[in-house]
């Protein structure tokens, strides 16, 4: 694999990560991320659909007019979504009815549409593809971190596996109430992104 | 009348579109850093919200509802009704994005002033998932009418408060003394963390 794809497969996981530095997709990495097992099926679900719109629109980015090219990248967004809620409905409608209204969102998930219009509309379509995993990847990573603290602090499970056996059930852990409640991860994502950037200083805003 | 009301007080403030089910994030953390943007934005998402979340009513109950072609078509055996109701994303977003266009060319004709004034946040509206949001949340909770426009006014009305509080306080943030990887997005996150702690208190409002 040349060093090109692989700075656009891996950059967006540290570097340049949509979630911590791109501000974009933050709406469910805040409400999904209450177990391991949700955050990683959003992630799949992300993956996916950012990969193949931005695939997409490659392929037919010297037809499509500027003028409408929002709703082209819409209507391609929206089937992708249809497709994966369908998929989901059938096979797992447990993890569906969880999910709820989070699975539509995807379509006004701004990692998706700020994919396809910064890099789609200007790329190959294998590197497009890439770059749509990549962000994938990324915002997969801030919210198995996310999802990793919550359910292991909150719940002392990890994948619904115990780890730390709760009072509850004659355990000696206490669970978390507060990594218990979606707002918690706010906190999580915030310390996520100072870490990162103690790390990284580039990524340091000035005011 | 009462009814009306307490969907209205439920929606701005237990239900609060930004810090309870956390849409609209995207915008919300990237747009808050002036009060008087904040304040703009803020109008432009109550307005399409009044509108969008009647309209998609209107377009589900008739036309994708399981059941709603029937009559119609004269159907009578329930194994043949039409269930369309996994058109609805592609509907509702297309719809969305209509309506953001025709606001868009209205105020561009009429109030130019106006138009001047949101720039680009009006058809940033189209991706802003609070509206998309709504929309799901309208279908789910199997609104009427009536119901649609009040909860359609009361979340925008909800997002915006949050928007500008948030705005408010990040223009007072500028002063403090912030460790370095935390400025920008990581304080932010963690005072919308904070915020929404706060709003968790109307939780106990029993309406």
């Amino acid at each position: 694999m040349s060093s090109d794809n692989k700075k656009v497969l891996f950059g967006p996981v540290i570097d340049n990560n949509p979630i911590a530095l791109q501000v974009l997709g933050v709406c469910s990495a805040l409400a999904v991320t209450s177990s391991m097992a949700n955050a990683l099926v959003m992630t799949i679900a992300v993956m996916f659909v950012t990969a193949f719109s931005n695939l997409f629109i490659s392929l037919i980015r010297n037809q499509i007019p500027s003028s409408v090219r929002i709703i082209v990248q819409m209507a391609i967004i929206a089937s992708l979504v249809i497709v994966v809620d369908q998929v989901l409905k059938a096979f797992s409608y447990q993890l569906s009815k969880e999910l709820s209204v989070f699975i539509g969102l995807i379509i006004t998930n701004c990692i998706v549409m700020g994919r396809a219009e910064a890099f789609a509309m200007k790329e190959k379509p294998g590197i497009s593809f890439l770059d749509g995993i990549g962000n994938g990847l990324g915002y997969g990573f801030v919210l198995m971190v996310v999802a990793f603290f919550r359910e292991l602090f909150g719940f002392g499970e990890i994948f619904g596996i115990e780890v730390f056996k709760l009072v509850q059930n004659d355990g000696w852990y206490q669970g978390n109430g507060l990594l218990v409640l979606p707002f918690s991860s706010f906190f999580i994502i915030g310390f996520t992104i100072w870490a990162i950037r103690q790390w990284k200083p580039e990524q340091v805003e000035e005011d | 009348m009462e009814h009306y009301l307490s969907i209205f007080v439920k929606t701005i403030f237990i239900e609060n579109m930004a810090l309870s089910f956390f849409l609209g994030m995207c915008t919300f953390l990237a747009v808050s850093k002036k009060v008087s943007t904040a304040i703009g934005l803020g109008v432009a998402v109550v307005v399409v919200l009044g509108l969008a979340v009647p309209a998609n009513q209107i377009i589900y109950q008739a036309i994708l509802a399981p059941g709603a072609l029937d009559s119609i078509m004269g159907i009578t055996d329930p194994k043949e009704s039409i269930d369309l109701s996994f058109l609805s994303f592609i509907t509702f977003i297309g719809v969305i994005a209509a309506l953001v266009q025709i606001l868009e060319m209205i105020l561009d004709k009429y109030f130019p002033a106006l138009y001047q004034a949101l720039g680009i946040f009006l058809p940033l509206i189209t991706v802003n998932c609070a509206i998309f949001g709504a929309v799901s949340f309208m279908v789910a909770k199997n609104l009427t009418f009536g119901e649609s426009v009040v909860y359609g006014i009361g979340s925008g009305v909800g997002w915006m408060l949050a928007i500008v509080l948030m705005a408010g306080l990040r223009e007072k943030m500028k002063y403090s003394d912030v460790p370095a990887g935390l400025k920008g997005l990581g304080i932010t996150f963690i005072t919308a963390g904070l915020m929404a702690f706060g709003f968790l208190s109307f939780g106990g409002i029993s309406l």
